[in-house]
């Protein structure tokens, strides 16, 4: 389904160069979730915007569904991506209508001339919003900016599973919510994950999320991935173990800075 | 003073489709285009020279002045998305490049339009039981017709994903839309307004001169400032609609201004310093109640 190989990513150049993406190399089946860990500048949604084409890698490919898209334009890979950032300002088009946005997302190619809103789809909207449990129906007409935090994240998840992607990648979704609205959103996107079988990869700081959802989880940390874990040596995985790894990880660098050498 | 009422009314619709077209660039694509001055002028030119040398239709002739001014609007398009040049600056260096094609097109800095058939003359002639608002109702009509086909646009599918770029492009990237060739294309659309409103002010004021686009961006922002504070609206059928109030305000201020502004020493040549006034005021308007209401809470 995805395939990343030997993918580098280097940010400026000369002195104050940073390589955000040091070699990875990842492999998804259709219907795999994984989720991602790691510290602040691991290289997680730099991982996330190479994949989707925000932007691209300095070497190395990513082909999906067997096509290589190393080159392919974000918008051309969107229509088999979707994508949840964190900030729920970024998902939506603020000025325009809770229906004008769920109108944008039902179709991600050849756009017509046809009207956007029609009866037909604006039942097909309070469907799929109730069917998601987002209580959004009685607003399909409020501009988004008129919307809660929450509220916006429920939106852009109807809007990043309407149109029946490929892949399904989020970073960090419920970043910004308070824990009641974050659980609702992981409830939501576990709902349609499992019952749509979608292939997904998920960047958490929240290690009892990472645990619980999926069926892989890998630990990122300075652009590489450091540890792996799937399907029953996951399930066994407890949130102190991937603490003590992580710190063992974080010990390690501190010597290695230490060291006069 | 009814016919001067009269006069300031077609005005306002005749300018209001310059207008629309300053609205879709500054208001739905939040691109500030500075092609309009440009663009106005190479649709009065087109317009006139079609009437001139070769008696083309005068409702035809709007329509080819229509597509001269989206190919000038592609052109700032693509100089921004394809070669990476600031919008401002895209859309002065077509400005420029269109004062020399205009030049071209025209032959000379001046064209008169008083011995050939005009879209008045033919308005007059074909209504003349309406009397004298024959040419008003006509061009009320026209940019009325206009609106509504915007209107219809813009909740297209189509329609929407161009508002969409103006609002979030990074969103409507990760939706699967192209926003280049998006913004190429509202910037052909608006330009084509505009060149088609320079080729009815041509034919409406019987000539087209080679400086008349010279703030065509600040009366535009004008009427879509002044519109856009009296009606509040997301929707975007009166959003449309307050373009068209706000220029036929607009133009109604300026016949009073020109009329009776002398008694404070208004001069004709005034009217483009004192327009960017009011834009100023406008525009900066909400940064000074913000700062007002910061002071006030804060004490
Ligand atoms: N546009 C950029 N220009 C320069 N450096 C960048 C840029 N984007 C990211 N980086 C650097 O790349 C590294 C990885 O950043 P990235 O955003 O991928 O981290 P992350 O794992 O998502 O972190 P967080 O948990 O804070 O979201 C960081 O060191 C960051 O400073
Ligand atoms: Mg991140």
């Amino acid at each position: 389904m995805l395939d990343v190989q030997g993918v580098e990513k280097r940010f400026r150049s000369g002195a104050d160069e940073v390589l955000a993406l040091a070699g990875i190399d990842l492999h998804l089946d259709r219907g795999d979730f994984l989720t991602v860990i790691g510290s602040n500048g691991a290289g997680k949604s730099t991982l996330l915007h190479v994949i989707c084409g925000v932007l691209l890698p300095t070497t190395g490919r990513v082909r999906l569904g067997g096509v290589d898209v190393t080159c392919a334009p974000a918008y051309r890979r969107a229509r088999r991506i979707s994508r949840i950032v964190q900030d729920p300002m970024k998902g939506t088009a603020p000025s325009m209508t809770v229906a004008e946005n769920l109108a944008l997302a039902s179709k991600r190619r050849g756009r017509t001339l046809r009207p956007a809103i029609s009866r037909r789809r604006r039942a097909a909207f309070v469907d799929r919003l109730s069917d998601l449990g987002v209580d959004l129906t009685t607003r399909l007409d409020d501009p988004v900016s008129t919307l809660s935090g929450g509220e916006r994240q429920a939106l852009a998840v109807a809007m990043a599973t309407l149109s029946c992607p490929d892949l399904l990648l989020l970073d960090e979704h419920t970043a910004a919510l308070d824990p009641k609205n974050a659980e609702r959103i992981v409830e939501l996107t576990r709902a349609f994950v499992e019952e749509s079988g979608l292939t997904t990869i998920m960047v958490t700081h929240n290690m009892d999320q990472a645990i619980e959802l999926g069926n892989r989880l890998a630990m990122m940390h300075k652009g590489q991935f450091v540890h792996e874990v799937r399907d029953e040596a996951k399930r066994r995985a407890r949130v102190c173990d991937l603490v003590e790894l992580f710190s063992r990880r974080h010990v390690a660098d501190d010597e290695l800075l230490l060291d006069p050498a | 003073m009814g016919s001067i009422l009269i006069h300031a009314a077609e005005q306002g619709f005749a300018y209001g489709i310059a207008a629309l077209g300053v609205f879709i660039t500054f208001r739905i694509l939040r691109f500030p285009d500075l092609t309009v001055d440009g663009s106005f002028v190479t649709g009065a030119a087109i317009a006139s020279s079609l009437l001139t040398s070769m008696g083309v239709d005068p409702f035809l002739a709007l329509a080819v002045a229509f597509g001269a001014g989206c190919v000038a609007g592609a052109v700032t398009g693509l100089l921004h998305t394809r070669l990476g040049i600031t919008d401002l600056l895209a859309g002065v260096l077509s400005m420029i490049m269109l004062y020399s094609i205009n030049l071209r097109i025209m032959g000379k800095p001046n064209i008169s339009l008083l011995r050939v058939t005009t879209l008045s003359d033919v308005v007059e002639k074909a209504l003349s039981p309406l009397g004298a608002v024959a040419l008003l109702v006509v061009l009320a009509g026209l940019t009325f017709l206009i609106k509504l086909v915007l209107d219809a646009f813009f909740r297209t599918e189509f329609g929407l994903a161009l508002r969409a770029t103006g609002d979030n492009e990074a969103m409507i990237v990760s939706q699967g839309v192209n926003t280049k060739s998006m913004k190429v294309f509202g910037l052909a659309l608006s330009n084509g307004l505009v060149a088609m409103s320079g080729a009815l002010v041509a034919q409406y004021s019987g000539f087209a001169d080679v400086g008349m686009g010279v703030g065509t961006i600040v009366t535009g922002l004008a009427a879509v400032i002044v519109g856009g504070s009296l009606i509040r609206s997301r929707r975007i059928g009166w959003m449309t609609a307050s373009v068209l109030v706000g220029s036929l305000i607009y133009r109604v201020a300026v016949m009073f201004a020109l009329r009776y502004g002398y008694l404070i020493g208004f001069q004709a040549s005034d009217l483009k310093l004192v327009t960017s006034l009011i834009v100023i005021v406008a525009l900066v308007i909400p940064t000074v109640r913000e700062r007002l209401m910061r002071k006030v809470g804060s004490c």
